[in-house]
């Protein structure tokens, strides 16, 4: 009975398998290469506060950014059927409008929470830009975000005057680097947030069944009364949410705006981290968690490939190699052959159909 | 509505004649004619303190009569380069988009008597079509620093090299003197990667170093966004650098934060790829006026910008007011 119940829980959460076992196989990996790889230590920084050290700590603190792109991507992909490319670009404006208003006046509690808010309304309006193009007009969501794809870095380069400003204050260096007396990452700490927000939004809202419903069959759902444009128009609006964290953290984590390269082709990286955690491209039913899993998997690579001190010139290609086997072993047509081997194999030993019956 | 139209068109028509002709002023006394093609501010750092630099030197004042145009567009700059030959214009200061397509336009300049200068980059031309060029050497910037690094007699070099984007003009010019010195065995490479001028990866990079427990002493980013990523990582680790302590730090561009923290011995030196070429001009083209040549010029007639290296040791708050860049 017990294991019928796991075998149940195994087949609904069977998308997951993939991003757990790309980090398996990276945590082995790095084990065999450097055993200490894992290892966590606390020391003091030069503020003289406990911090965590280790290159797990980096990997949970450097794909935080990531991470919540990767849930507000798993939503828009999921609704509307395609990916918004311009959540770098996105981010950029969110940071140059958190740092312009923090250059307004002194930088205290109360400015940093306005300047927060600022970036996310600002962030919310463009994510309804690119959500309005993509629900009333029925672009393609990837042509429809291409727009601000292109034109994001500058809005972001106008918003500040072109120059890269900098913003000294211990309240930003608590935002992107640690809080003193926490040992933990702020980051880490924000994505855990994010996270239970949104686990409640799905606990006690019909977003993520709306959600699915409008990926599955648009049709369908507008004739069973959903409001098919809101939906969509809503996932982006989160997403702009989404990249105004990114773009606050990305700025705190040094307090230095660059609208050329804060968070550069992340939009890359959030949507393969999406299919990497099983979800489909096209639309429809998804796992939040899955995305998630797949940006740390993609972090994870990244910081082996630089403790394994990979040349510059080849690193994009170790990773391409590493997300071809990824993107394949994720692929219908192999799923679908495991699955087959998988029935063959239970039926070559038809005790185990027994003990599950 | 068809006669309305037309009406339009040729009352604009008049209209832009009238402004034309509002534009033939008698000239002004004594004035230099020059006229200014560059690319546009919002390029760069790099390139808004050259605009502002050739605003600063070519004025009433130092007796010319400057028009500046901005793009970064060849054939916008080719079409401005012909209206100011037939402008009249006695001096031409380029500094092009692109590095061909400009042979016919030269020559339209030489024909009407327009002296040509060339600045920050050159042109594949003839080297007939101008009298001088004003350009940066990439190379000599990273020698300039290493030379600087090896002047500090460290008892070991253990080097963090993060790189610019893999390719670009400065990321091969500020490479290129660090390798040799790995290459003779001079520096050790603790490790070399790229974070394609991005400050959070360049934090990354130094993490995962000081995370493998490996030895350095050295950080030598290619600009200073990368530097202020890789000291971040230091902070964190609770591993002093700066004038005097661990590790030494190292960066490029010279932007007025940066100078800052060299200031305040937090790093110990930035280098800088001069934008600062209108006084240059300005004093070839006085030379030229005066009935004197210009001289100093190498084999391809150019003079290479002299590349400052700030020491923090040695910097003063006037160094940053006159050569940082940005606020």
């Amino acid at each position: 009975m017990k294991k019928a119940k796991t075998s149940k829980f195994f087949a609904k959460n069977a998308q997951l398998l993939i991003p757990l076992i790309a980090i398996l196989l990276l945590v082995i990996f790095n084990l065999i290469r450097d055993p200490s790889f894992f290892s966590i230590g606390i020391s003091a920084n030069n503020r003289g506060d406990p911090v965590l050290q280790g290159n797990l700590v980096s990997i949970l603190n450097g794909a935080s950014e990531l991470v919540i792109l990767a849930m507000g991507m798993t939503l828009v992909t999921a609704a509307a059927g395609g990916q918004d490319i311009s959540v770098g670009a996105l981010a950029a404006i969110a940071g140059s409008v958190f740092v312009k208003i923090l250059k307004g006046g002194a930088v205290t509690g109360p400015t940093v929470l306005l300047a927060f808010l600022a970036c996310c309304v600002a962030a919310m309006l463009f994510g309804a830009f690119n959500g309005s193009l993509v629900a009333f007009f029925r672009i393609q969501p990837m042509i429809a975000t291409l727009i601000l794809f292109t034109c994001g870095r500058s809005i972001a380069y106008w918003i500040n005057g072109g120059a890269t400003p900098t913003v000294e204050s211990p309240i930003i260096n608590a935002i992107g680097s640690f809080i003193p007396g926490i040992p933990i990452p702020t980051p880490i700490l924000i994505v855990i947030v994010m996270g239970i927000l949104f686990g409640l939004v799905f606990r006690f809202t019909t977003l993520s069944l709306y959600v699915q419903t409008v990926g599955i069959n648009q049709g369908a759902a507008r004739l069973n009364g959903v409001n098919t444009v809101g939906i969509k128009l809503l996932a982006f609006i989160i997403l702009g949410v989404c990249c105004a964290v990114a773009g606050t953290i990305g700025v705190s984590r040094l307090g230095l705006i660059n609208h050329e390269t804060l968070l550069i082709n992340i939009e890359m990286d959030a949507i393969l981290a999406v299919a990497i955690g099983g979800n489909n491209l096209g639309g429809g039913k998804f796992k939040m968690l899955g995305s998630v899993l797949g940006a740390y998997a993609i972090q994870m690579l990244t910081i082996t490939l630089y403790a394994m001190k990979v040349p510059s010139t080849d690193v994009k290609a170790y990773k391409a190699v590493v997300i071809i086997i990824l993107v394949v072993m994720g692929s219908p047509v192999v799923k679908n052959s495991m699955s087959r081997f998988w029935k063959k194999l239970k039926r070559n030993h038809p005790a185990g159909e027994k003990e599950v019956a | 509505m068809r006669k309305l139209f037309a009406l339009l068109l040729v009352a604009a028509m008049i209209f832009t004649l009238v402004a034309c002709s509002d534009e033939k002023k008698p000239e002004e006394g004594g004035l230099i004619k020059v006229g200014v093609i560059n690319n546009p501010p919002s390029e760069s750092g790099y390139r808004e303190a050259n605009v502002n630099d050739f605003i600063k030197v070519f004025t009433k004042e130092n007796g010319y009569d400057a028009k500046f145009y901005y793009s970064i567009k060849n054939d916008e700059q080719l079409s401005t380069a012909r209206q100011y030959i037939t402008d009249g214009v006695d001096y031409l200061l380029i500094s092009a988009a692109e590095t061909t397509g400009w042979d016919a336009v030269l020559k339209d300049a030489k024909d009407a008597g327009v002296k040509v200068f060339l600045f920050d980059r050159m042109i594949n031309c003839d080297k007939s079509l101008f009298e001088a060029a004003v350009v940066s050497n990439m190379a000599n910037e990273g020698d300039t620093a290493v030379k600087w690094l090896l002047d500090q007699k460290l008892p070991e070099y253990n080097v963090i090299h993060i790189q610019g984007a893999m390719g670009s003009d400065a990321q091969i010019g500020r490479t290129g003197a660090l390798d040799a010195q790995f290459a003779a065995g001079t520096m050790k490479k603790v490790v070399q990667q790229t974070a394609t001028w991005d400050e959070a990866e360049a934090k990354k990079i130094v993490e995962s170093v000081i995370n493998s427990g490996e030895k350095f002493n050295v950080i030598y980013a290619e600009n200073d966004g990368m530097a202020k990523g890789a000291v971040a990582a230091l902070d964190e680790a609770g591993i002093t650098h700066g004038v005097g302590k661990d590790v030494v730090v190292m960066g490029f561009d010279c932007n007025k934060w940066a100078l800052r923290e060299l200031l305040a011995g937090n790093w110990n030196y930035d280098g800088q790829c001069s934008p600062f070429q209108a006084q240059v001009i300005s004093d070839m083209i006085k030379n030229l006026e005066a009935g004197k040549k210009i001289e100093g010029l190498n084999d391809a007639k150019q003079i290479i910008s002299v590349e400052k290296g700030f020491d923090a040791a040695t910097l003063t708050q006037a160094d940053i007011d006159t050569y940082g860049l940005g606020e």
